[in-house]
């Protein structure tokens, strides 16, 4: 089972089990991991999922595509690294994949 | 709008799908309905949310858009005339001494009806608020999430932050009574009409008006008055914009709003209700959809569409006390489809 970590604004540090095929939003939710409020439940639709991929794992989430680039628009404080979780899909490969919750979601 | 009162059978608060099928089953019952809601556009979240995004549990539908699911709806509703009062909060629900209720909405409209059906899913659509510290102190002075009178801004410095059509929409708007145009997003593309990203180009080209690529990360001023903006380049370099005014346009967020001070129940934001008519803790005020809870409740439309049913039959005790409801179906019942205009 790949593991999640989720670091709050604070450092509060919450390491989660994800199954592969969830979204990284989903576990978070699952393991109620403040800080991700997803208010339209993964339809890329809110922007409230927002999350800064750590660094050393920027290359295997990947890049968001236009509609989530977009989506971004509505979120604070976005960065480089700014991803909506929603879209992240958990596979083997991110096992140990950590993610920082921005201070705020809007 | 003022001073008339709207008398009515029934008012339903939110017009997403839930309340739009209330419409139908209310009007198989012989309840006339008026609809209230916040948005410009009936359809509620399917409309706002996710207009082009698929929903795949509608019964029937394997595959159907938030659009179509309200198109859809709208169209069965029509046999019952449902009268629309859209962008407007209901902001007071009264009693009336008698058995019914009153409303008034934000811009003053009244309503008397004999009951209310709450089907305002996760609350009303307000505008988001950036986090930025002391924002608070600035709102309703030089902070506004929207124009209502365009010669307010005349001779002011306005920043406009945000990518979407709405600030595109006011940059051009108000640019020509305003002293300067700040425009301020976070990148070169815009989710925008391309119209309007090409106008404001123009004058951007043209030195009418400042497109900053940027966010905006701090206020300074002082006395409720902004004087400048802190905004940060995408190298992370925060320079400061003189400006005395704020238009922040990132998107709406639901929130409860004004249904926390009608003296109903509430558990976590939601409204309890009765499984068997959708009651609330008030006799004659029905909560269906995403904003109620009961055990086992599941935030599903299809859940908001049955209960929309079973909510028609208790609001016709009240609005029909001494008429005895027969259980019809509209396959084969002549009366049903008389009112349904199918025969």
């Amino acid at each position: 089972m790949p593991k999640i970590t989720y670091i709050e604004h604070d450092g509060t540090k919450h390491e989660v089990d994800a199954e592969a095929g969830m979204t990284v939003m989903e576990a978070a939710v699952k393991n109620s991991v403040p800080g991700i409020e997803a208010e339209c439940g993964g339809a890329c639709a809110c922007a409230t999922c927002h999350v800064y991929v750590e660094e050393a794992w920027r290359k295997a989430t990947g890049q968001p595509e236009e509609m989530e680039e977009d989506m971004l628009d509505f979120a604070f404080d976005v960065r480089d690294s700014s991803r909506l979780s929603c879209q992240i899909k958990v596979s083997d490969e991110l096992d140990g994949l950590v993610v920082n919750v921005p201070e705020k979601q809007f | 709008m003022t001073g008339d009162v709207i008398k009515t059978d029934a008012v339903i608060i939110g017009a997403g799908p839930v309340g739009l099928f209330a419409v139908f089953e209310l009007g198989l019952l012989d309840i006339k309905t008026h609809l209230i809601d916040i948005l410009d556009k009936p359809g509620g979240q399917c409309a706002e949310l996710y207009p082009e995004k698929p929903i795949y549990d509608i019964p029937a539908f394997p595959i159907i858009t938030g659009q179509g699911l309200t198109d859809g709806l709208m169209e069965q509703i029509k046999p019952f005339d449902p009268v629309f009062h859209l962008q407007q909060r209901v902001d007071e629900l009264k009693s009336d001494g008698d058995g019914g209720f009153h409303l008034t909405t934000d811009i003053g409209t009244q309503f008397e009806t004999k009951v209310v059906i709450i089907a305002a899913g996760g609350g009303s659509f307000t505008p988001k608020r950036p986090p930025l510290g002391g924002i608070e102190d600035f709102e309703g002075t030089s902070v506004f999430y929207s124009v209502r009178r365009i010669d307010d801004f005349t001779d002011k410095t306005i920043l406009i932050a945000g990518g979407g059509d709405s600030a595109l929409d006011w940059a051009l708007n108000l640019h020509p009574v305003a002293k300067r145009i700040i425009l301020v997003h976070r990148r070169e593309e815009f989710r925008a009409a391309p119209d309007s990203v090409n106008k404001m180009r123009a004058l951007a080209d043209a030195g009418e008006l400042d497109f900053v690529i940027g966010q905006v990360m701090e206020l300074h001023g002082k006395n409720g008055q902004l004087e400048s903006a802190g905004i940060r380049a995408k190298d992370g370099e925060i320079t400061r914009l003189e400006c005395d005014t704020l238009l922040p346009f990132f998107g709406l967020t639901m929130k409860l709003g004004p249904v926390a001070d009608w003296g109903l129940n509430l558990e976590e934001n939601h409204i309890p209700v009765d499984t068997e008519k959708f009651e609330t803790s008030i006799s004659g005020i029905f909560a269906i959809g995403d904003i109620n809870t009961y055990p086992g409740k599941l935030k599903l439309i299809l859940s908001g569409f049955h209960e929309a049913a079973l909510m028609a039959r208790g609001a016709h005790q009240i609005v029909h006390p001494d008429s005895k409801l027969v259980f019809q179906y509209t396959t084969s019942s002549s009366s049903l489809q008389k009112k349904l205009g199918v025969k």
